[in-house]
Formats: C-alpha cells, structure tokens, sequence
C-alpha cells in the first residue's frame, strides 16, 4: 500500500476501519476528536460494519464498551485529558473484568487551569487502573501500536484492556508520512474476536461484575497483576510477528546509542524521537550520551529496563507529568529497576513539558550538560520559569 | 392476559436463595417485569441493594445473563451490550431475539443514573429500563434520593425538633422521561401485577426505549411490618402518591385502580391513611407539621389534576 500523508489521530482511525471493531463508543474532546470524526465518516460512507455509538459523556463511553465487550463484541474507544479523568471509576471496573477493550489516549494536561495541549498526567492519572499502555513516538507508531494493541488486549493469557498513547497536537495533529498496511494484511493479523461467556450466548447465562466479598476479591486483583505479567512476553511476541508482516520491529523498550553511552536519557512518546536527534548532535561532538524510549509502561518491564541502563555514569528519567508531593511517576519505576543493579547508576529527574511546553534540542542538551558537569539535582524541573 | 397458572409454569430467571430482606418488594417486582416475555432476555443491574443481594460471588441468583458495572452506569451499560448484539445479528453471530433489561433504585434512576438513562433513550436503543423506586437509597442505609417524599425521615434528612423530614418535593421523573418522546413508558405497582405485566409486555416489545417507574415499598425504610409490602403498594395507589398510569406514543391513559378513581367507580383514599401505615412520616401526625401534611396533600393533588388533564388530551 503507497505511503500516505496522515496524522496521528487520522492514522489511528485508519487502523480501526482496517480492524472494522463491533462497537465504537465516542465522545468529543480534544486532541483525539479527529479520530472519532474520520471514523463517523467511515460509518457513514458504509466502510464499516461497526456500531457507532455518540455516548453523552465519556463515563459513559466506557461503560458502553464494557457492556459491549461483556456482550462478545470487540470493543473500541478514544480520549483525552478529562475525558480519561471522567472514565476513571469505570477504568478499574472494565480491568476487572478482564475485558480486552482497547482505547487511544490523545495525552493531554488535566484540569486545572484548563489546558488542551500536551503531557502526560492523564495516562499517568490512570497509571494503576490496571489498563496496559503503550507509548507512540510518532505517526507511524501510532498506527503500528493501536492494531498490535488489539492483538495484546486479547490473547487469552492477557485479557486486560489497553490505552494506546500518543503525544496531544505532538503526534495527534502532525501530518507525517504514513506506510500503511493492506486491510486483509490487518484484518489476518488481528483476527476474530474471541469472546469468553458473551452475555449475548444466552443459553449459558453468566453473571459479570457481582459482588465480591474479602474471601474473594484479593484473589481476583492477584489474577490482574498475573495477566499483567504474562503481557510482557505477549508484548514481546506481538512485536515479532508485527515485525514480520510490516518489517518494522518494535520491543518493550527501544535503545538508541546507549550501549557504550556514559550519560543515557529515558523517554516515553514524542520526546523519545527529540532525544534521539539530541544525542546524534552531542556525538557528534565527542560526547558519549545515549537513549532509551520505553515504549511499554505498563506492565512496567523492570528487568529491561535494568538491564539497558545498568552502570551509567547518569540517567536522566524523563516525566511529562507530576506526582505532586513526590517524584515524577516514570522516575520511581525507572529508579526502582536500577535499584538491584550491581552498578546502579545515579539517577535524575527531570519534569519537562507540562502543559504542552515546547520542549526542543536544545532545551534536552541541557539535561545531559547538566548530568556531565554534575549540576543535576535528584529532581529538576526543565525550562521552568522561576 | 397470562393467569397465575400460566406464570407458575414458567422457568425461574431470578432463583431463590438470594439475600433481599423478607418483604422487600424488588424480587417480585422484577420476577413479574420477566414473566412479561418468553424471548430470552439480558439483565443489566445498577448498583444497590437488589445487585448486591442478588449475585455474591460466586453465587448468583440470576438464571439469564446479567452484568453489574457501577451505580451510574446501568443504561450506558445496556446500552453496549444492545449495541453489540446489533452489530453481531448483522453479522450472522448471534441468532436469537433478545430483549434488554436494565433495573436500577430510585438513586441510580432519579439521581446518579439520570445522565446515562437520558442518554440512552434519546439514542433509541431498544431496551426497557425499569426503576425499583423505594423512594430512598436504602442500600446504604436509608439515605434521602431526588425521589424521597416530601415529610419523610430518612438518615439524611431526620425528622427533627426543627426541620419535619425531607423539605423538598420528589422529581416527577416518568413525566422527565416521556418528554423524551420514547415509545413507552408507565408507572405501576406490584399489587396490581396484571397491570404491571401488561406494561412490561408493551415495555418489552416497543420498537426502542422503554421505562418503567415501579413503586417497590421497603419494610425497613418505610418502617412497616415486612407482610405488609403489597398492602403498602396498593396504599401508595388508592391514595393518589403513585397514579398507574402509561404515555405510550404520545397517548396518556390511567389505568388499574387510579382509572377507576379518575371514572368514579372508586373513592380515593385519605392521605392519612398512607402517612399512617409508615414509620417514616410517623412525626407527621404531630400537629405541628399539619403545614407539612398540606403541602404534601397540595402536591398530590396537582399532580393528580395534570394527570387528568393529560389523560383528556
């Protein structure tokens, strides 16, 4: 299939009519309406079998996904920002049970102040909801992503819903280069949708979402953080036959010249495609930095992530979002899987690009100059206007 | 009209051994809503008293599919799960003609469900939403909804040496959902169950969204003796709290009990007489809230000429 001039929400869209989901519930907010609106177009113009569903509100999106996959349907959604928050009872309730709905996440700044552009403290709000996700670097990821997503929400070692995540205006709204695949390539790789106890097999009926007492409700949370272990090596395995049918490879984390690197910077999104140009800059002149792109949050893949960064002079976490009282959230997981390492690296954070704050090259060289002359602090707060 | 043989035939969807209190009125509101059709049916249930009591993992009480997500989210719920059956019928995947049943307290209908409830009717999905009003959110102990009477006590809004009880008028919300212009919806009551099954039957078979608001009295926040559940809701009738009435296309019509008050065939009941059988307007009968009792009266009766008045059209 010839490339195709495409943005982010557009190239999501696109993987959906190519996946052509039973149900798609949809609420407008921005950065992510594009892909509710191309693909109201798609329904319209008869391109797709889906059930199109305008819900009155994003809690109600999810529910309606929920009710949807429960019922044996393959289930679809988008949001952001406030929409996410708004989800977020719901969020627990589809993890629970264990239902492979699959949601793209335009990350956006919450509330408040109002702020429609770019970062990452929505998904990081979501971050123990027991919802995968998995970050995009760019247009083509974005796409590459949301139909492996699908893929990884359902196997039946997994069964947990996904969050498909790319960067608000960044990579929602950025026209780039797009090489699709062919829909049957598409429609074989992702398959038929597997529904377990379906409410609509109406001869065996099944009770979902009852009343769980303490005799049984840890045992059911235990059985999530087990599905969420088994999705690494899913994760992993998707990935490889992704590869195969699309030639690009992707893992749960992506190394870029940090393999001989003193200082290495980690990354989760757009930021991840900066730093690689960062560091081509600063080789170029003689200085020996890295960096990683963690592609899979969660499950947080520690052992990779430990392994990539194990005897650093510096790493530097990179966190669009705060856990106000503490740290940036990526900054504990990453200092937490260095923390057995037997040459752990010091380690700093920096929080960057709140609210869409244009973050640039040579905003980022400044994190490695400040890890090389030793002025980086435990927590540091990039580009702030003090 | 099915007879009470014809019912005693039929299998069993909500099975005993569930953990309702003895004279709680929601089983046998909901046991006479599914005898109303033979298609199989899937149940979605907010969450309350009648969910938690009905489906303690790993038991469950329920004999056809049926799913609980949240307490806000019961017409959102169904609402995905009639939609994927659409979607899977045009796709060959599902054979069967289903009906679609949601079941939510007056808190989840009146109050935090409302939002999700409007919006599912106003995108026509085709299912019947039926509320088991007991006129407070008795699953937490008893707390005041939008649909708690004017004068009741309830753990929210005590009876006091100052303040009579609830202070405000409940929501007409039948009347909030027919301006909705779906195809069906009415009010009924378990002691009538002819009149109830008939308008579940017209529930079940509307061609989109249908509602019905269901007077379920509760022994312990109604404070009554647990027999007397079905005398209760034959009071809440005969006295004009709860008119039996149904908007079906754009028509109003009376019907049971209220109908024949309306034709003169029938007396209806002095207010007292509800307000006594209560333990929750008990305070009432001091003749210091007798400007409460007005009031209530005042609302009743208004609601009763509109009524009228609708029915005449």
């Amino acid at each position: 299939m010839k490339r195709l001039a495409m943005n982010g929400d557009q190239a999501v869209a696109l993987s959906w009519k190519q996946i052509d989901p039973d149900v798609v519930s949809s609420y407008p907010i921005t950065p992510q309406t594009i892909i509710v609106e191309t693909y109201a177009d798609y329904v319209a113009n008869g391109e797709v079998g889906t059930e199109y569903i305008c819900s009155e509100s994003e809690h109600s999106s999810m529910s309606m996904c929920i009710g949807a996959s429960a019922a044996g349907a393959r289930a679809a959604t988008a949001t952001a920002s406030a929409g996410l928050a708004y989800m977020w009872e719901m969020l627990y309730i589809a993890a629970s049970m264990r239902l492979p709905v699959v949601m793209t996440v335009a990350n956006r700044a919450l509330s408040g102040p109002i702020n429609i552009h770019c970062d990452h403290s929505d998904a990081m709000g979501a971050r123990d909801s027991g919802w995968m996700q998995i970050y995009a670097e760019n247009v083509q990821e974005a796409y590459d992503n949301s139909i492996m997503s699908f893929r990884i929400a359902e196997d039946m070692g997994v069964r947990l819903p996904i969050m498909n995540c790319l960067d608000g205006f960044i990579v929602t709204h950025a026209i780039e280069s797009l090489a699709p695949l062919e829909d049957e390539v598409v429609k074989k790789f992702v398959g038929d949708f597997k529904p377990i106890h379906p409410l609509l097999d109406v001869k065996s009926p099944h009770s979902f979402g009852p009343f769980d007492m303490p005799e049984y409700y840890y045992e059911h949370k235990y059985a999530q953080q087990m599905a969420m272990k088994n999705a690494l090596d899913v994760v992993r395995k998707v990935s490889e036959e992704y590869a195969e049918i699309s030639g690009r490879k992707y893992d749960l984390l992506e190394c870029y010249r940090c393999e001989d690197a003193d200082y290495v910077a980690i990354a989760l999104g757009s930021t991840a495609g900066t730093m690689k140009q960062v560091v081509d800059d600063l080789r170029a002149e003689g200085h020996k930095v890295g960096s990683v792109k963690l592609r899979l949050f969660r499950p947080f893949p520690f052992q990779d992530v430990a392994k990539v960064l194990n005897g650093k002079k510096g790493v530097a976490v990179m966190d669009r979002a705060i856990s106000f009282g503490a740290a940036g959230p990526l900054f504990a997981d990453v200092r937490s899987a260095m923390f057995d390492n037997e040459a752990r690296s010091p380690s700093f954070n920096y929080i960057y690009g709140l609210g869409g704050r244009d973050v640039g090259v040579e905003d980022l060289k400044k994190v490695f100059f400040d890890m090389e002359n030793g002025n980086a602090e435990t927590v540091n707060y990039l580009g702030v206007k003090l | 009209m099915i007879s009470i043989k014809e019912m005693s035939e039929k299998p069993v969807r909500l099975t005993e051994g569930h953990r309702l209190c003895a004279g709680c009125a929601e089983p046998i509101v909901a046991k006479q809503v599914m005898l109303a059709t033979d298609k199989p049916v899937v149940v979605a249930n907010a969450t309350g008293c009648f969910e938690v009591s009905t489906s303690g993992f790993p038991q469950s009480a329920w004999e056809v599919p049926w799913i609980h997500t949240a307490f806000a989210t019961t017409s959102a719920t169904i609402s995905g799960v009639e939609s994927a059956y659409r979607a899977l019928k045009r796709k060959g995947k599902v054979q069967e003609d289903i009906r679609f049943l949601a079941f939510g307290g007056d808190g989840a209908t009146y109050d935090i469900g409302l939002q999700s409830l409007s919006g599912a009717i106003e995108r026509g999905h085709h299912f019947m939403y039926v509320c088991l009003n007991n006129e407070a959110y008795m699953n937490t102990g008893i707390q005041r909804s939008s649909a708690t009477q004017l004068g009741a006590s309830t753990t929210t809004c005590p009876s006091g040496t100052c303040i009579a009880g609830k202070r405000e008028i409940p929501k007409d919300l039948t009347k909030i959902i027919a301006a909705h212009k779906l195809p069906y919806a009415a009010q009924a009551s378990p002691h009538n169950w002819k009149d109830l099954i008939a308008k579940a039957a017209k529930g079940f078979e509307a061609n989109g969204p249908a509602f019905l608001n269901v007077v379920t009295p509760c022994p312990r926040g109604w404070r009554y003796d647990s027999p007397n559940t079905i005398e209760m809701a034959k009071l809440s009738v005969e006295t004009g709290m709860w008119p039996l009435y149904e908007y079906e296309n754009g028509k109003w019509s009376l019907t049971g009990e209220t109908k024949r008050i309306a034709e003169g065939k029938m007396e209806r009941r002095p207010l007292q007489d509800w307000l006594k059988a209560q333990g929750r307007f008990k305070h009432l009968l001091d003749p210091q809230w007798k400007s409460v009792v007005d009031e209530i009266q005042e609302n009743v009766d208004a609601g009763w000429d509109e009524l009228l008045r609708l029915t005449k059209q």
